[in-house]
């Protein structure tokens, strides 16, 4: 029986991915197991996966017997089990404010522009170009805001200086943007940041191209 | 540096607002309540002034003691959480179950709350040209969460939401229970979070903190 823990993964899930940079700043060794989202309807619907994670989404830990959902909380986890460098400071007010924007970017942005929120909207009026439009409005309008609130907050990284979760949550944010054609030149702030932190291992590690899964050719 | 009453930039039925307001009570914390009108105007959210203060133009924003501003409710909640240890705490101390307790709120604060958000419903009535589509949308969204929050629930919950003491998975619960009823969800459906909430909403903190109590609700409401 594997000590490793466990990843349910998609290698462009954006919600995956956050969990796979965390893992590799902490320098946890994990078993890697693709869900494909979009074959045969996608893996994520059947019984199998629906009894591990009943919102039929990844990312999926299992660590230690424990099943972990939700990319947040899974972070958490790990920040509070694990050795290795902190995604949280030490003080209140700072850790609200890296909490702040990482939730900014994973309830505020990320849930409606999710694939299945985009396959209901294509369902309902009938259309698929409605696809890049919805995608790009939505991370479009919340990026407006978050350039607002990192400019006031940031310094090497989204919040001063240390590396921390709202990092952890930008890069596959602006993966998804990029995605959508969203147009990063209007974000010169998180542009920058984006651009510091890709160069770092433990992100470039993470990224969907590196991942089993990644179809050939990507 | 001197401290003031920490102030709750609210609005009387947003879910999200309700949330801190029943963290805030829990925490007997004595707080200012700043209406901002959601309807009025357009929203009052969406004025200059309030952007100044949260760019998301959302609510909550809770301005702290030492007037620093924090934005969502999950943030706001585990700065309450970590500022104000008294009388209780909102996650428990095992590392599992603080997961577990993150996780639901999650499940509701991220995965069926900003779904089913007010500039998401207007949103799609305009892409769809179809008003009714507000309270379908809604619908489908809070059913399809309640689907699997059911099952987690069934898992994790005891007399609360995960075991037997009070968690921020309590406070997340109660208000999306509100918004299912205000979209005339079929609460019988879900019979563990019914019994949740009906448990919860007899407790003093979450009476205080319900959309009828508050200074903004409309006289007709009350």
């Amino acid at each position: 029986m594997t000590s490793k823990p466990v990843l349910y993964s998609y290698y462009r899930s954006s919600c995956s991915y956050r969990v796979r940079i965390a893992l590799n700043i902490k320098g946890i060794d994990y078993d890697y197991r693709p869900v494909n989202m979009l074959k045969d309807g996608g893996e994520q619907y059947t019984d199998g996966f629906s009894e591990l994670n009943p919102m039929k989404q990844v990312p999926v830990l299992i660590d230690k017997g424990h099943t972990l959902t939700q990319s947040l909380p899974i972070i958490e986890y790990l920040e509070e089990t694990r050795e290795g460098p902190k995604l949280l400071p030490e003080d209140p007010l700072s850790r609200a404010t890296v909490r702040q924007v990482a939730e900014i970017i994973a309830a505020g942005i990320q849930p409606i522009q999710n694939l299945k929120v985009i396959r209901k909207v294509v369902q309902l009026t009938g259309r698929e170009d409605v696809k890049p439009e919805w995608g790009n409005h939505w991370i479009d309008e919340g990026f407006k805001a978050l350039e607002v609130i990192l400019i006031s907050c940031s310094g090497m990284y989204c919040v001063g200086d240390s590396l921390s979760l709202a990092d952890v949550c930008l890069v596959p944010q602006v993966y998804n943007a990029l995605r959508y054609k969203v147009d990063m030149e209007k974000f010169p702030v998180i542009k920058r940041i984006n651009e510091k932190l890709k160069k770092l291992k433990p992100f470039i590690d993470a990224s969907p191209d590196r991942q089993p899964d990644c179809p050939k050719g990507v | 540096m001197s401290k003031n009453k920490p102030i709750l930039y609210s609005y009387y039925r947003s879910s999200c607002s309700y949330r801190v307001r029943i963290a805030l009570h829990i925490k007997e914390v004595q707080y200012e309540y700043r209406a901002v009108n959601m309807l009025k105007d357009g929203g009052e959210h969406y004025k200059e002034e309030y952007g100044e203060l949260n760019p998301m133009k959302q609510l909550p924003l809770f301005i702290d003691h030492n007037g620093e501003p924090i934005s969502q409710s999950l943030a706001i909640i585990e700065y309450i959480d970590e500022t104000y240890r008294q009388p209780i705490k909102l996650l428990p101390e095992d590392t599992h179950q603080r997961a577990i307790v993150r996780q639901i709120a999650e499940v509701i604060g991220s995965g069926i709350q900003p779904i089913q958000n007010l500039k998401v419903l207007r949103h799609v009535v305009k892409i769809t040209e179809n008003p009714e589509m507000k309270d379908e949308w809604a619908k489908f969204w809070i059913e399809e969460g309640f689907v699997a929050l059911e099952k987690i629930l069934e898992r994790h919950a005891g007399t609360y939401c995960v075991g037997n003491s009070l968690t921020i998975a309590d406070c997340f619960l109660v208000p999306q229970v509100y918004n299912a009823t205000r979209y005339s969800v079929d609460l019988d459906k879900y019979p563990r979070i019914q019994r949740l909430n009906n448990s919860l909403c007899e407790i003093q903190a979450f009476k205080e903190a319900h959309p009828s109590q508050q200074p903004d609700v409309p006289k007709e409401i009350k």
